[in-house]
């Protein structure tokens, strides 16, 4: 989480590397496996669902209605994009915090959420368009699958953008000095993570027939 | 080693005069009074479940007894189980990881107190809220284990599942938080010449137990996820009516299990590498093989999860994979066995009760390795799996491996927490009352078990021969809790006896210092230049001199907070929101205010 | 903690010129892998959805790795710090494809299907 100022005397470390940096990177690899569990079980149950709306494929109910295959390639890979570009976002505002610039860093950072907020915006309205389409929680396996993944994988997210939100803040009020910068780098490596994670979760859930 | 700005004083700060009174307690962030406060409650949960295993055994020294119902004794064995492992051993290691490691690694506190703090009050909560279903007689009620899908709302309609559902949900934010905290402090606060390969074989156990809490702990996470939409929701994760596999869970739950049981274990084989070498006034032999087989067993223990499953029909490739991974495991466990065997060897042995205790241990954990290598043939476990052997084997291991080396570390460590000696004669008379107990308890089990006698079992017949044993097994279940009022006799009694700095002249820097150490810990961080950097001290300059109190102005310590205590409970409104039928209204009031707690601790001015 | 000092002793971080090279390059390879799976389910052109269609998951999986990488060594800038969060990093990331490759052999491969 940022810190107005964690430590008022600094502290020598055995390895001289900050010790919340070095708490974010063991927290990321924990998290690895968070995620690496949620994508292990889409992947043993991908194709098993009873019945559709499928992510791939047509299906016609028992009672004779017709679902389209039920993902958005397009929509979604704007998002991904998105996301995508904000992580080159946030390294540049991060540049930016590290050199006493304060424009560059609200500018990116700016940028940086903007991205974040449409792409959980994309999400909310995928969410909302496949029930509205069949695809509820507990119709079938793709949908807790689906639902559950990329849901807590968007919880991330929102996290995330509730995290630089505050930095932002902290920014605006002159209050993230490059001596501070480390805050920004701390979020920044989350949202990194969190971008990585979609760079798995996108050709899996999407592009995997 | 890098160095940035060193540890300037600070002309305000100091050493506060001892703060006591609740508030106090409840607002520190000091490693000790964490430690202490871990340990009193996990004694406690200990002690809980140490009830629940003597109810079992009453009801089942006789046969066709009805002590108590099948459905209170299936809240017994689950809750026993859950008790011991996560409110009673592992917060019992987390007492000694947050009083020990930053002394024997010469630092001030670990890198984070606050977070220190946050992962005691989480623990506690959810401590209290898994207990609390007691009140409404719905206490989780099946197995520690929870498989699928005798959980399932069909199957378990109640609150119990639940009650466990959301109680391990909390207690795995308390391990995940701590587990990052004592990872950075033992890579990130060593004194100056403390190399990795320098630090006390606890620390090196400690670090691997917390890696393996930081990759295990999000797996059971995801598995308690998937039942908790499955109960709460009508998912189908676990639901074969809905596609789902029953078998995942089990899965899941294990891919968790397995590293589990070396979370318990490891830090107790640090613990014994502790007091051998100290009571054999002999160096610990082989320390670099002891700290490899120690990474190598946290490694290969997530290739071996499958062997809890031998007996769902996996088939013969996924059986043979796993059974040889886990007779792989054997092999530096074995070394472990054989180094420590090494250190008493033609050492110069002091035999009080921490030795007891430690000599104990390398004996009964063999045994429960033993049992526990012929379960790795999966043959041989289609016959023991479920019956009473496996309850043999893992007593052994965590009773007699665990449980032993917790308790000689408390009475190694003792002296240095309380400042207190525990006395030798009631140590031993509780040495002796436990060894016999236990025994008596879990070694007819291996009989019972092979002579096929269930487990998870109420009652049972009259006229399979399960009489005798039963019934001896029950008498020293008896032993056992008499010997744990003797520990707690001998703790009282040791207020009239005042322990000096290093009351068994060891060697580590632990012993350097008052006992109870100063609120500081070290008036000055120490440099050392060696393993045993006392023993190192003795060598060249004979004994040190007993270490005054010293004032300790200009040290700089963090502040007191409160926010920790507030985000945990936050958390737990949270959590008993969903308890209360998905409530939307208290998971909001929690998730606020454990967003308040975040924000609070997050801008708090620093000390 | 005196960042600059910290990191005085990890290669300093890349340039705006390097960090823009990689979001092109992360584009482009998001391009490619929407492109194959356009390919590999339309099979058109049939020549080159022949060859994509059967490797679509390898491609994929390759295709992310490479992404993945290259936030990971640029923008988390583990190419440039210390190799102790590189190492941090990688280890779970090894458990958790131990893992995620097992299970999938368990339930794809050796056939334990329950009903």
């Amino acid at each position: 989480m940022s810190h107005d100022s964690a430590h008022a005397i600094p502290i020598e470390t055995t390895t001289g590397l900050d010790s919340r940096k070095l708490a974010i990177w063991a927290f990321i690899g924990s998290e690895c496996l968070f995620f690496a569990s949620l994508i292990s079980t889409y992947l043993v149950y991908k194709g098993k669902s009873l019945v559709g709306p499928f992510p791939h494929e047509a299906w016609t109910s028992p009672t004779g209605q017709e679902f389209e295959p039920i993902l958005q390639i397009p929509l979604v890979t704007t998002g991904t994009a998105l996301l995508l570009f904000s992580s080159f976002f946030v390294v540049m505002a991060l540049a930016g915090a590290q050199r006493g610039d304060r424009r560059a860093l609200l500018g990116w950072l700016g940028a940086t959420i903007f991205c974040g907020v449409f792409f959980v915006g994309m999400q909310v309205y995928e969410f909302y368009h496949f029930v509205h389409e069949g695809l509820g929680y507990t119709t079938n396996l793709f949908g807790s699958t689906f639902y559950t993944l990329t849901g807590f994988h968007g919880t991330h997210v929102t996290i995330g953008l509730i995290w630089l939100l505050t930095i932002w803040i902290l920014g605006l009020r002159g209050k993230l000095p490059p001596d501070k910068s480390l805050n920004l780098e701390i979020a920044a490596l989350y949202w990194h993570f969190v971008d990585v994670v979609w760079i798995v979760i996108f050709p899996v859930v999407y592009l995997m027939r | 080693m890098a160095t940035t700005a060193v540890e300037q004083p600070h002309p305000h700060s100091g050493a506060h005069a001892r703060a006591t009174g609740v508030w106090s307690w409840i607002t520190t962030v000091d490693h000790k009074r964490i430690g202490i406060l871990y340990g009193v409650t996990a004694f406690f949960f200990f002690l809980l479940g140490g009830l629940e295993a003597l109810l079992m055994r009453w009801q089942l020294g006789a046969p066709d007894n009805t002590f108590v119902s099948p459905d209170v004794y299936n809240q017994l064995f689950t809750m026993h189980g859950t008790t011991m492992i996560f409110l009673g051993v592992m917060p019992l290691s987390a007492m000694f990881f947050n009083f020990m490691i930053p002394l024997q690694i010469g630092a001030r506190d670990v890198a984070f107190p606050r977070l220190n703090a946050f992962s005691y009050w989480v623990f506690l909560v959810g401590g209290l809220l898994l207990n609390s279903s007691f009140l409404l007689n719905a206490a989780p009620n099946a197995g520690w284990f929870g498989y699928a899908n005798l959980t399932s709302k069909q199957f378990s309609p109640g609150l119990n599942v639940d009650f466990w559902v959301i109680g391990l949900q909390i207690l795995g934010v308390a391990s995940l938080a701590a587990a990052v905290n004592f990872f950075v402090t033992i890579v990130n606060l060593r004194c100056h010449g403390m190399r990795m390969m320098r630090m006390p074989m606890f620390v090196w156990m400690s670090l691997i137990t917390q890696v393996l809490l930081l990759l295990a702990f999000p797996v059971i996470t995801v598995a308690l996820i998937l039942l908790m939409v499955d109960r709460f929701f009508g998912t189908s994760f676990f639901i074969p009516a809905g596609g789902g596999d029953p078998v995942l869970w089990q899965h899941l739950f294990w891919i968790f299990g397995h590293p589990e049981v070396y979370i318990l274990i490891l830090p107790a084989f640090g613990i014994i590498s502790e007091i051998l070498p100290v009571f054999s006034r002999k160096p610990l032999f082989g320390y670099a093989a002891m700290v490899f087989s120690g990474a190598l067993i946290a490694f290969l223990g997530f290739g071996v999860w499958s062997h809890h499953m031998f007996a769902t029909g996996m088939g013969p490739v996924a059986d043979t994979v796993f059974g040889l991974a886990t007779m792989l495991i054997a092999i530096p466990t074995g070394v472990k066995i054989f180094n420590w065997i090494g250190t008493v060897w033609g050492g110069s042995l002091r035999l009080k009760t921490p030795m007891y205790f430690a000599l104990g241990f390398i004996a009964m954990f063999i045994i429960g390795g033993l049992s526990g290598i012929m379960h790795s043939v999966p043959p041989a476990d289609l016959q023991q799996t479920d019956t009473y052997f496996v309850v043999a084997h893992f007593h052994y291991v965590l009773f007699g491996g665990s449980v032993l080396a917790l308790l000689g570390g408390a009475y190694y460590w003792f002296p240095k927490m309380f400042g207190r000696v525990l006395g030798e004669g009631l140590g031993k008379l509780h040495f002796w009352l436990t060894f016999i107990g236990m025994n008596l308890t879990f070694f007819p089990m291996h009989f019972l078990g092979l002579n096929g006698m269930p487990r998870r079992v109420y009652t049972y017949p009259e006229g399979l021969g399960f009489e005798l044993w039963n019934r001896i097994e029950t008498a020293g279940s008896l032993v056992l809790g008499a010997s744990f009022l003797v520990f707690i006799y001998n703790i009282i009694r040791s207020r009239h006896h005042i322990a000096p700095a290093d009351p068994w002249e060891g060697g580590t820097l632990e012993w350097s210092i008052p006992s109870p150490p100063q609120e500081f810990n070290f008036p000055a961080l120490p440099t050392v230049y060696s393993r045993d950097p006392l023993w190192e001290q003795r060598r060249t300059h004979g004994a040190a001199p007993e270490p005054t109190r010293v004032s300790g102005q200009g040290i700089h310590l963090p502040n007191p907070s409160f926010w920790p205590i507030v985000t945990a409970l936050g958390i737990a409104v949270f959590f008993v929101g969903f308890l209360l039928g998905v409530n939307l209204w208290v998971i909001l009031a929690g998730g606020g205010i454990t967003a308040l707690g975040i924000f609070s601790w997050a801008f708090e001015p620093a000390g | 903690m005196n960042e600059q000092a910290a990191t005085a002793h990890e290669k300093p971080h890349p340039g705006t010129a390097v960090y823009i090279k990689i979001a092109l390059t992360l584009f482009l390879l998001t391009a490619l892998e929407v492109g194959a799976y356009e390919v590999a389910r339309s099979g058109a052109p049939a020549g080159l959805a022949a060859v994509v269609g059967p490797l679509i998951v390898e491609i994929l999986l390759l295709l992310s790795a490479v992404k993945f990488a290259l936030v990971a060594m640029f923008y988390m800038h583990l190419k440039q710090d210390s190799k102790i969060f590189s190492s941090v990093f990688v280890f779970p990331i090894i458990i958790a494809a131990i893992i995620l490759f097992a299970l999938l052999a368990l339930f794809w491969y050796l056939g334990i299907q329950h009903p």
